[in-house]
């Protein structure tokens, strides 16, 4: 026999605001981050100090000659999850920040762009709001740099034109056979690429992810972690984070290989993670825009049950209050 | 929808349309004055929410199939034109994507609650039965919503899926070429996936009408299991359990909410994100959540056509409860050992579905196999010998005893508000 004193209503509301607490305090915990990829400087230190042990790992990836390199490298074999970055985008409040997706962007363009394909992202998109926002005259000189293949004109024949912002990134190869050919394998498409990758949770941490929304950051720092993962000098084609550790991409990045103008490192440690931002933002250009709606969703939602709940309190009133427990 | 209507048409356009249609009658009496138990607890609320959820999935979808291609080289594109380009196109589709899994969230509650309180059991066998044919539907309805996307997931899920049907003794690989419309899962298979998916919700839509018109028949059971016997026992629809159900409902959506803002990719699965290719079978194929339970009934046995059926009996067997129960009391809370009987089926259905979610090798074969087996034996031997040893506690004589405490079996477990002001009822 149990006697309950307290209501169901009563119960759900102290759930429910022990919930938005929590978020509010996840929120807090990520409000930091940004701060931090705001001034491109603090960066560097702050993508290697998250795993400790892992930063030895990919310091010792990009400077290739390391006699105590095979020690180092069998302790990391044994971890192959990806190492957490603090993301910008991340948490309740997460924002892109604009000038590493535009670091991003000239490493897409500089890089990635020679074999990926990019299809459904056009030159225009790179004006949007929540994106790099490039301005609208930057993003005509960009697209006019490149070549578009289009037609049939008047009399049938294909040609080439300079692009313009409604038109698509271009693929570096006119077919996948060519691209196969040329490669010896078919690179994904970047489009959607940051949320096409993952790695296996498991319980408990699926759990704890529906509150703390790190699913989101998955794509990204496995993205990252990749890029990281080249530790045997010896072989090009051999991945730490990569299932099975083989991959068909050779080391893409290597420090100074891409020239910033805004004074960040110019680090393999500090390209990979502008460029997974940039995929990111690539993959969900509207994540700003959603959050930003989510936030004030779920503000008036709570108001609006909040009355209700009192609105329904003093209706069931009038016959002695509802009985919420019911029968025992 | 029972009865002759106790509405009285005020203004004289009521009166007009109430002599040659009587829909504002039957609305009254249906939604208005519908006598409820008074007892109702919270999960009695989920039949609203699903009729919500139906009405959202039906809205959000018919919108995103004015921008959806259904063609298998265009599909996976067409989706990301809606994400990119399409106003309010990334919303529409979070919402229709998690609504599905909201739904499904929301109808195991409710299927739970009925299985709990024993609402399934005479005179509501019907209403029971019509429910497991929404279910099903809603089953079919989101396995070939999931295929739209046309992503890896997508495809590979239509393949295990469409190709159990070739377990069928003689004809299976016929069926499974006239499900497929060729010989592989293809352009005609998404052509028609579309079709149906949009199709079946307004199926369910109908049998949705049937299913409350059943409801309102003997009306709603309650967590104490015994019918009203006057109209103390009973409060009018409106407003006391329209005011509940709604702020049950805005609860709801906060939580949905979280999900289609915050989190709107943390049910789907990665693979999903890439286009799907028949020539590439991802690692693991893991249908949606909601299917898990079953399909780890279907991987625990070791042959094709046994797993088939094991895993369509499991289903099949919940539209028998009403004749498996033996007891003829319905609430679980007069029931010690049925009752905990049902925490342990709960428990065996989640732990089968982490199983489902899981890789089919080592310990978790074993455990499946069991939970497999303890699934059939809680249907087809604890719950009908349950009825036949066990010794019920004594019911309250009324629905509003239960309520208001002067029952003897039920002095416990009293609302705050009637103990503490008893005078106002009773």
């Amino acid at each position: 026999m149990r006697k309950l004193t307290l209501t169901r209503p009563a119960l759900l509301s102290t759930c429910a605001s022990a919930l938005l607490g929590l978020a509010l305090l996840q929120s807090q915990a990520f409000a930091q981050a940004p701060a931090a990829g705001q001034t491109p400087g603090k960066e560097a230190p702050a993508a290697e100090s998250p795993a400790a042990p892992k930063a030895e790992t990919n310091a010792e990836g990009h400077t290739p000659q390391g006699a105590n390199g095979a020690p180092a490298t069998q302790k990391a074999e044994e971890d192959t999850t990806p190492p957490p970055v603090a993301w910008s985008f991340t948490g309740l409040f997460g924002h892109f920040d604009t000038a590493q997706l535009q670091r991003g962007f000239k490493i897409y363009k500089e890089v990635c762009s020679n074999c990926h394909a990019m299809k459904y992202v056009a030159f225009r998109n790179l004006a949007d709001p929540g994106g790099p926002e490039f301005s609208e005259s930057q993003v005509k000189a960009l697209a006019a740099s490149y070549q578009i293949h289009d037609g049939p004109n008047d009399t049938g024949e294909m040609f080439d034109r300079p692009g313009r912002p409604s038109d698509y990134f271009p693929w570096a190869f006119p077919n996948a056979a060519a691209a196969r050919a040329a490669l010896g394998g078919l690179p994904p498409d970047m489009s959607v690429l940051a949320k096409a990758r993952s790695w296996e949770r498991g319980f408990p941490q699926f759990i704890f992810d529906a509150f703390t929304q790190s699913e989101e950051a998955e794509g990204p720092t496995y993205i990252h972690a990749i890029l990281n993962g080249y530790t045997h000098p010896d072989d090009p084609n051999w991945n730490l984070y990569m299932p099975g550790h083989k991959i068909a991409m050779a080391k893409p990045l290597s420090d100074g290989q891409v020239e910033y103008t805004d004074g960040s490192p110019q680090t393999v440690a500090q390209y990979s993670q502008d460029v997974a931002a940039f995929l990111m933002w690539v993959a969900e250009p509207k994540l700003e825009e959603r959050k930003a709606t989510g936030f004030r969703v779920v503000i008036i939602l709570a108001v609006f049950a909040g009355l209700l709940f009192f609105i329904k309190r003093r209706i069931w009133a009038r016959v002695g209050g509802d009985v919420v427990v019911g029968a025992p | 929808m029972s009865g002759p209507s106790t509405y009285v048409p005020k203004s004289a356009a009521a009166r007009w349309l109430e002599t040659r249609l009587p829909i504002l009658g039957l609305v009254h009496s249906s939604f208005i004055a519908f006598p409820n138990p008074r007892n109702l607890n919270y999960f009695w609320t989920f039949g609203g929410i699903l009729a919500f959820m139906l009405v959202a999935q039906i809205a959000t979808g018919v919108t995103l199939a004015m921008h959806y291609t259904p063609e298998s080289t265009l599909a996976f594109s067409s989706v990301e034109h809606i994400m990119r380009d399409v106003n309010y196109g990334w919303l529409l589709r979070y919402v229709h994507a998690n609504g599905a899994s909201m739904f499904f969230i929301a109808v195991y509650i409710h299927i739970f609650r009925g299985i709990y309180y024993g609402s399934y059991k005479a005179p509501r066998e019907v209403l029971w039965l019509l429910g497991i044919v929404i279910y099903l539907l809603m089953m079919a309805t989101g396995f070939m919503g999931y295929v739209l996307p046309w992503g890896q997931m997508s495809g590979w899920g239509a393949t295990v899926i469409t190709s159990l049907f070739s377990a069928i003794p003689f004809v299976g690989n016929a069926v499974t070429q006239w499900l497929w419309g060729g010989f592989a899962v293809d352009n005609a298979t998404l052509n028609r996936f579309f079709s149906l998916h949009y199709l079946l919700p307004f199926m369910i839509a109908g049998v949705v009408v049937l299913h409350i018109w059943a409801l309102h028949v003997p009306g709603s059971n309650n967590p104490a299991g015994i019918e009203p016997k006057s109209s103390k026992d009973t409060l009018p629809f409106h407003p006391y359990f329209t005011v509940k159900d709604g702020f049950s409902l805005v609860c709801f959506l906060v939580f949905y909410a979280w999900f289609v803002f915050f989190i709107p990719n943390y049910l789907n699965h990665a693979d999903n994100y890439i286009e799907f290719n028949p020539l590439v079978t991802p690692a693991h194929i893991v249908p949606e959540w909601y299917y898990l339970p079953f399909y780890a009934i279907l991987r625990s046995i070791p042959d094709k056509l046994g797993g088939v059926i094991a895993m369509f009996s499991a289903i099949v067997l919940l539209a028998f409860l009403p004749w498996l129960d033996t007891s003829r009391i319905k609430s679980a809370n007069y029931r010690p050992l049925y009752r905990i009987a049902f925490w342990f089926f709960v428990l065996d259905a989640i732990l089968l579905g982490f199983i489902g979610s899981q890789p089919p090798e080592g310990g978790y074969v074993i455990a499946g196999q069991l939970l497999t087996a303890y699934y059939f034996i809680h249907l087809l031997v604890i719950v009908p010998l349950l009825g036949l040893f066990e010794t019920p506690r004594p019911l309250p004589a009324s629905i509003a005893d239960a309520v208001l405490g002067h029952g003897h079996g039920s002095a416990a477990a009293m609302s705050a508000r009637a103990t503490s002001a008893p005078n106002t009822r009773g």
